[in-house]
């Protein structure tokens, strides 16, 4: 059913966002300074895709004969093994069913990757640039100068939830206790990198050399809310075919839609891609954070009806 | 019985039934940690006393559809300060009280038509048309102030209450409410 809400309460509506529109034009064109500043390339890559990006926990909503992108991410990498350094790229993603305060289905993603680099150097360039925007946009809620507080996820969880998820991982513990006790005690006056994810927990990140139980994993946290997801990636084609094929036998145990395996991307890491650090940053909640707001209500101009 | 709701049907407003007691989703939200599960937390607010709780649920979670009873009947007139009286069309007589009815209390008409729900013979909630009529009793005139950043402007519909207008609403106008939202919808033209 369509909205039969007055066009002049829809009006007042949008009259309200203006200045976090123009705060979301100023972030991105900070932004793009930065990487252009910093030698990036901007890219593009489709955004219909005849198959997603495999992950336990996200669906990808179905367009014509493929799916919309739930993320870039494979064929970023396609491009890094293809001799691609430093790309970056701004864009749509589509997860299904996703909706909260913040959360929605169609979202706005920023991707970055360099080659010859781990999640070090992407914490380097998160600081930095977060910090050029922020000083360049003045936003309601500035970021305090870096750096920032590197919290490894072990030591949070020994102090706020009392036990280890390294040494014994649970997965429905893990997630509810990062909810409703970790993120809860972050600091809120500086961002925050929340690092070294226990291995099941690895998503697409590599383990950390010398100690496998460790993923090269972090999330940055602004407000207590999780801004951005990055990994030192994994580059071994065999390992990545084998998470793909535990995530596919655990989805479809759990009901959910098992997507086909993206074996161009599997082949580009067979003819090798370098060793490579990447992020992906969701560009709604950096600007909601930025006003000081905690719905993405505040930043969105139009988000989808739901009768 | 119709099928139970899975978490992914549940939003705000929803009336779910959860250890034999029923209740309305009162507030919702969809979180998802990192590249974890998602986690859908519901506050509950029961319709037998109000009381409310918040509740954690997972996809595979699901919660039944409360065993509701649905009357029609017609609003009569208020007694007292919170007294709603209604009859059905066999003219038997029925009480609501403002705790019920909550705000639809100041969009009710007489002889409006409402569907009233029960639970084992309490009433717990109330729809009301789509849209009613009121009239403003009270709101400034025209469009005063800086136009560019204020579109819109309280008007009182009944006793306090008030509601958002537009600029250009004056007192003694009829206009339509959205009883779903509490929201303005229209103005009503005189003929």
């Amino acid at each position: 059913m369509l909205s039969q809400r007055s066009p002049y309460l829809e009006h007042a509506r949008l009259q309200a966002l203006k200045p976090a529109l123009q705060l979301r034009s100023h972030v991105l064109h900070a932004l793009r300074d930065w990487f252009r500043r910093e030698g990036f390339m901007e890219v593009e890559t489709p955004i219909r895709l005849p198959t997603p990006a495999l992950e336990l926990h996200i669906d990808a909503e179905p367009s014509g004969a493929g799916f919309l992108r739930t993320s870039p991410e494979l064929h970023m990498k396609r491009l890094l093994a293809a001799g691609c350094s430093k790309i970056f790229q701004i864009g749509p993603c589509f997860r299904k069913g996703e909706r909260g305060d913040r959360h929605n289905p169609e979202y706005t993603m920023l991707e970055w990757y360099r080659t010859n680099a781990d999640y070090y150097c992407i914490m380097a360039d998160t600081e930095s640039l977060l910090t050029h925007i922020s000083a360049l946009c003045s936003p309601p809620f500035a970021l305090c100068p870096s750096p920032w507080p590197q919290l490894c996820i072990e030591e949070l969880f020994l102090q706020h939830a009392g036990w280890n998820p390294v040494e014994s991982y649970d997965a429905e513990r893990f997630e509810h206790d990062l909810v409703h006790k970790v993120e809860p005690a972050l600091p809120r006056d500086t961002p925050v990198f929340v690092m070294d994810y226990p291995a099941p927990a690895a998503a697409l990140s590599r383990r950390k050399p010398g100690r496998e139980r460790v993923a090269e994993r972090f999330e940055l946290y602004i407000n207590g809310i999780e801004i951005a997801n990055a990994f030192s990636e994994l580059i071994d084609p065999a390992e990545q075919r084998c998470r793909f094929e535990a995530w596919a036998r655990e989805r479809q145990s759990a009901g959910a839609p098992v997507y086909p395996l993206d074996e161009a991307f599997l082949a580009a890491l067979e003819l090798g891609m370098p060793p490579s650090g990447g992020i992906a940053l969701g560009i709604d909640r950096l600007i909601m954070v930025l006003l000081g707001a905690t719905s993405l209500d505040a930043v969105m101009a139009f988000r989808e009806f739901r009768s | 019985m119709a099928a139970d709701y899975s978490a992914s049907d549940f939003r705000k407003g929803l009336r779910v039934e959860a250890d034999g007691i029923p209740y309305v989703i009162s507030e919702f939200n969809f979180v998802k940690p990192g590249k974890g599960a998602a986690i859908y937390t519901c506050r509950l607010k029961s319709l037998i006393d109000g009381n409310t709780y918040v509740r954690n649920f997972r996809s595979n979670d699901t919660l039944k559809r409360p065993d509701l009873e649905e009357r029609t009947m017609r609003y009569s007139h208020k007694e007292g300060d919170d007294d709603f009286i209604f009859m059905d069309e066999n003219f038997e007589q029925f009480t609501l009280s403002g705790k019920v009815l909550g705000d639809n209390q100041y969009f009710l008409f007489e002889d409006c038509e409402v569907h009233v729900l029960y639970h084992n013979n309490r009433p717990v909630d109330v729809t009301l048309p789509t849209f009613i009529e009121k009239e403003v009793l009270e709101t400034e005139p025209g469009a005063r102030g800086n136009t560019a950043t204020n579109t819109l402007k309280p008007a009182k519909i009944n006793g306090n209450f008030e509601i958002q207008v537009p600029l250009f609403i004056n007192q003694g106008d009829t206009i339509k409410i959205d009883t779903r939202t509490g929201e303005y919808a229209d103005r009503v033209l005189k003929k």
